[in-house]
């Protein structure tokens, strides 16, 4: 790696200097800390010496003069502090990826260790003795939840649960290998004469093990989300990091206990058992009640969209304190909260709440991890160690070696049992991704022992398993992903078909289960399937969401990010982007003869259903929302949806290509004026619209005295009588000009003539839905009379077969 | 072994066995199951099927059963509409929810996954003809979405109206505006589902131990047969 920093020496240099110096002085400010009480009290006292001699002849003590400025640092020093640790991390963070190609060859964690680890130097070559600690208390408290509410809030669901009984295979069993097989070779090795570690005992050696065995999910997340590894694997890996959590609790309260007496009955380890059990599952009861107390929640916070956000995050952390406050599995707990809330928050809230959720959880989380890694680097420094040559290397050895027998040991078994074998390859990145981290190290520096030297080396023993997974693993484990060609995660553009096909599965496999006699796990998977659509559903999530299939959502967000899209993409001229291609509806349309001889088709194609339907949905449920919320602007409801701005836009940007459209007619057919030929998808879905508003004309009328079109005024020049027929070929610009006025002229009369429900007095703010009606109408005339085929005929109803 | 003494004989367990790819154990377990449907006769007609009380919920549960009685299912040639089939018929559409096995070369998993592509395209075609059409695609989403009542069947035909079109664009590309996409080949439906690992999803776990007669049909459904951590490898 030098190498290659130094092969691009100028900018990196500059960079790295840079930081460096950002470095310097974030260390200063930060090392002022402790200096400044003193400086504090200097600056005054010189204040007070300042107004004792400009006012010696009132040496009255109670009355001084009020300062005008004053110094008081201990009164901000703790949240000042951890802000500016926050900011530190944060622009570290960001420094990462300024450097190029840096953030691509070292995971980040190494670096963020390498970032404590200097920092920690730097104090340590000041004398600097106040850095903050790596302190396990506001580790578990306080650093630690954010990540794996991260984590368990966007489980994927799906390959978990498929994949449920490996992932607990790894993180019972394997974890329970791991630490007995560790502590009690190292209790072997400790007998050595060599190593002098000889009164070390048997449940210290085991209580060892149980800290250092555990795969933690911190440094797997970072790991892992930088080599994009498939899903498969991925979820073992991480799912065994996160349920191995109850185990490495109860060892651990288990282990510390009977250390402190030296003697374990076969009741001790029957009650062992025992509150495994209770720390698992009491964690994930937990967990989901709070999980289903948040969904509940959540259905009625309709009318208080800003706090949505903060119900999951509060219900989830007070999900986290109460299994803490049982020691019951905390982690487990974080994860079946996120996991069980999710599906329900996520149909009540709104769209903007979802992202605020995802956005704020997934700062939180890399602000707390990126503080981890460079704390530890900093504890790495500043704590006291105490280095066993022989502990240190058989700690690391063992950990490699338990886990690669574990791994091959346990996949022997679980491969009788899964459909999906595991090669040898994954095997190996699962034992490889075994990475060890933060909880240990926290887990370590909680231990109560009597003996401190024993601390101190268990500590050194974890940082450097530590140091050895992250780094030597950490950096690894993406070219060796490349070299064994492990399978990448695809990028996951999921097609309507496929979640058709994947439902369409989940039946037939259900069926033939049933068929074949056997409940399996797909007989179970229905059960719960129907048994949530039934009963759960209906209470946890409100209004007709409640009863929407997934296909339908799944559906609703494709539709919803292709209209971002559309609009996205500009111009309506492009709307066909929004679609992989240029097939349209018409393509598939059976019942239609081929529309070869009808020339009208040929000239205005076909819309496509799901554009239409598309717009029609997101029109239908939305822009009347956000008009009626957009009456009461307070602090306490946003301001404008970004739906309605893009559709507002969309409707722009249609209006303009309309009018390039407008020109090129022109010039082909250099004919009588045509009637606006609005792009057919715009015009549909203001028809649909349209007709959505004759179902509410209240409501559709207070939504326009609410909100004038834009639009309109965009577009719409001063009437002026001009001649309709333009034969000019050289110019395009001026007849266009021409004619749209003549044609907005005539929109206006037609407006007036044909009483519809929802008219407007003045002309310009005639909304374009209204207009979209009439040059509907229009639309068969204007072909017609393209073809020199005068005569209208206005059966619009004939080229859209498909709406109702 | 003493299952293998019922009625098949022990030659035509290893003719099933080579045709089919289960392992004995499973073909008997198939064979009492084919069996307690049919009242132990020897040909299972459709209406055995309307016993299976489990199926009744089940949302594609005509497709379901037609793709049993679906000549093209069996690899032969029957040229009449299939009334009722043979255990061998049986056991070979279920054969297409067989899990590849360990060691399967490159080609083969190819070519099962052709097969199970195969068997799911067969079961959407239902004239037969040899393209899905757009009918009879949205009869699937219909009926995928049947059981959620308050639905109109314009949201369902709208999903596959849209798929539909997905499928033109991902295999046509462009199109005319006067072409028709007459419907779903087997080669477009091929490439449509090429992300889609079919091989490892369309699989059951076919028991090597003898459940079925923890599972009663129609009157008892009391002892659930398996413990349940069997179910989620």
């Amino acid at each position: 790696m030098p190498s290659r920093m130094g092969a691009r020496a100028p900018a990196g240099f500059a960079r790295s200097f840079w930081e460096l110096g950002l470095l310097l002085l974030l260390v200063f400010v930060l090392l002022q800390g402790s200096v400044f009480p003193y400086g504090a009290d200097a600056s005054s006292q010189h204040a007070k010496d300042g107004c004792s001699s400009t006012h010696e002849g009132k040496p009255n003590r109670t009355k001084k003069v009020f300062p005008v400025l004053s110094f008081e640092y201990d009164h901000i020093k703790t949240p000042f502090e951890v802000s500016l640790w926050v900011l530190f991390a944060s622009l570290m963070k960001l420094g990462f990826h300024l450097v190029p190609r840096l953030s691509s060859i070292v995971p980040e964690s190494c670096l963020l260790i390498v970032v404590g680890l200097l920092v920690g130097g730097l104090s340590k070559l000041i004398g600097e003795s106040e850095l903050p600690k790596l302190d396990s208390g506001n580790f578990f408290l306080v650093l630690l939840p954010p990540i794996i509410l991260d984590a368990g809030y966007f489980l994927p669901i799906r390959p978990f649960m498929e994949n449920l009984g490996t992932i607990l295979m790894f993180a019972v069993v394997g974890t329970l290998w791991n630490a007995f097989f560790i502590g009690s070779v190292l209790f072997a090795v400790c007998q050595i004469p060599a190593a002098g570690l000889t009164h070390l005992g048997l449940l210290s050696c085991l209580l060892f093990g149980s800290i250092i065995s555990a795969v933690d999910p911190v440094a797997v997340l970072a790991v892992f989300e930088e080599i994009h590894i498939n899903e498969l694997l991925h979820i073992l890996v991480f799912g065994e990091s996160l349920l191995n959590d109850a185990v490495t609790v109860v060892l651990y309260h288990l282990f510390e206990e009977f250390s402190a007496f030296g003697t374990v009955t076969v009741l001790d380890g029957f009650l062992g058992v025992i509150s495994f059990l209770i720390v698992a599952f009491g964690g994930v009861l937990v967990g989901a009640i709070y999980g289903i107390l948040a969904a509940f929640t959540s259905r009625f916070t309709s009318h208080m969209r800003v706090i949505e956000p903060l119900f999951v995050f509060v219900y989830s952390y007070i999900a986290y304190l109460s299994a803490e406050l049982f020691h019951l599995s905390g982690i487990m707990a974080l994860i079946a909260c996120g996991a069980v809330m999710r599906p329900y928050v996520e149909a009540n809230i709104s769209h903007k709440s979802h992202t605020t959720i995802k956005y704020f959880l997934k700062m939180w989380s890399s602000v707390s991890e990126t503080l981890i890694f460079i704390l530890l680097g900093v504890a790495t420094v500043g704590g006291p160690h105490n280095w066993n040559w022989i502990f240190v290397t058989s700690t690391v050895f063992l950990c490699l070696v338990a886990r690669v027998i574990g791994v091959i040991g346990l996949t022997f078994i679980i491969n009788k049992f899964r459909i999906v074998k595991l090669t040898t390859k994954d095997q190996f990145i699962v034992a490889y991704g075994g990475l060890r981290g933060a909880i240990a190290f926290s887990l370590g520096f909680l231990l109560e022992v009597e003996d401190e030297e024993m601390r101190h080396i268990f500590l050194t023993a974890i940082i450097t398993v530590i140091f050895f997974t992250v780094f030597v693993q950490g950096m690894t484990i993406k070219p060796l992903v490349e070299l064994l060609a492990v399978k990448k995660k695809q990028e996951a553009k999921r097609s309507i078909n496929e979640e058709i096909h994947i439902q369409f599965l989940d039946h037939l496999l259900t069926g033939i289960e049933d068929i074949c006699g056997h409940y399996g796990h797909h007989h179970w998977k229905d059960k719960m399937n129907r048994f949530n659509r039934k009963y759960v559903k209906k209470w946890l999530i409100a209004g007709e969401r409640s009863k929407e299939p997934q296909l339908i959502a799944f559906y609703h967000k494709l539709e919803f990010k292709q209209a971002i899209q559309l609009v996205e993409s500009g111009a309506g001229g492009k709307l066909s982007s929004a679609l992989p291609s240029t097939v349209s509806i018409q393509n598939i349309q059976p019942k239609k003869p081929p529309p070869a001889p009808e020339p009208r088709e040929r000239v205005l194609p076909q819309l496509p259903k799901s554009r239409e339907e598309e717009i029609r949905k997101i029109l239908r449920s939305n822009l009347q929302r956000t008009r009626q919320r957009l009456r009461s602007y307070n602090r306490h409801t946003l301001v404008a949806d970004p739906y309605e701005e893009g559709l507002n836009d969309l409707l722009k940007k249609q209006k303009m290509f309309e009018l390039e459209k407008k020109i090129k007619e022109m010039n082909n057919y250099l004919s009588v004026p045509v009637a606006t030929s609005d792009s057919p998808t715009l015009r549909r879905a203001r028809l649909a619209s349209g007709r959505q508003t004759d179902f509410k004309p209240d409501e559709q009328q207070n939504g326009k005295k609410q909100t004038s079109d834009p639009q309109a005024y965009n577009v719409k020049p001063d009437p002026v009588d001009v001649p309709t027929i333009q034969v000019e070929l050289a110019s395009p610009q001026s007849p266009d000009s021409v004619n749209i006025m003549d044609e907005f002229r005539k929109d206006k009369e037609k407006d007036e003539d044909t009483g519809l429900t929802m008219k407007l007095p003045s002309g310009p703010s005639a909304p374009p839905r209204k207009q979209s009606e009439e040059e509907d109408a229009k639309d068969p005339q204007k072909l017609t009379r393209c073809l020199s085929d005068p005569g209208p005929s206005a059966d619009e109803g004939e080229d859209d077969p498909f709406l109702p | 072994m003493g299952s293998l003494q019922s009625s098949p004989s022990h030659q035509d367990y290893v003719d099933l066995a080579e045709k089919t790819g289960f392992s004995f154990e499973q073909i008997s377990i198939l064979h009492k199951r084919f069996k307690q449907l049919s009242h132990n006769e020897d040909k299972l007609r459709r209406e055995h099927f309307g016993q299976i009380t489990d199926l009744h919920a089940n949302p594609i549960r005509e497709q379901i059963v037609e793709a049993f009685f679906d000549r093209r299912n069996f690899y032969q040639e029957i040229e009449e509409p299939v009334s009722e089939i043979s255990f061998e018929n049986f056991l070979v559409v279920m054969s297409n929810f067989r899990p590849p096995s360990d060691n399967m070369s490159q080609e083969k998993l190819v070519k099962v996954r052709k097969e199970k592509l195969r068997f799911l395209f067969n079961m959407h075609d239902t004239d037969k003809d040899g393209t899905i059409t757009l009918e009879e695609y949205r009869h699937v989403v219909e009926e995928l979405l049947s059981y959620y009542e308050a639905l109109e069947t314009e949201t369902a035909r709208g999903i596959a109206d849209a798929a539909m079109l997905e499928v033109a664009s991902i295999t046509r590309g462009h199109m005319e505006p006067d072409e028709f996409y007459e419907g779903i080949t087997f080669e477009h439906f091929l490439k449509l589902l090429e992300g889609f690992d079919i091989e490892s999803r369309m699989n059951i776990r076919f028991m090597n131990m003898d459940t079925t007669t923890l599972c009663f049909l129609t009157t008892y459904r009391g002892v659930k047969s398996w413990p349940f951590q069997l179910y989620f490898w």
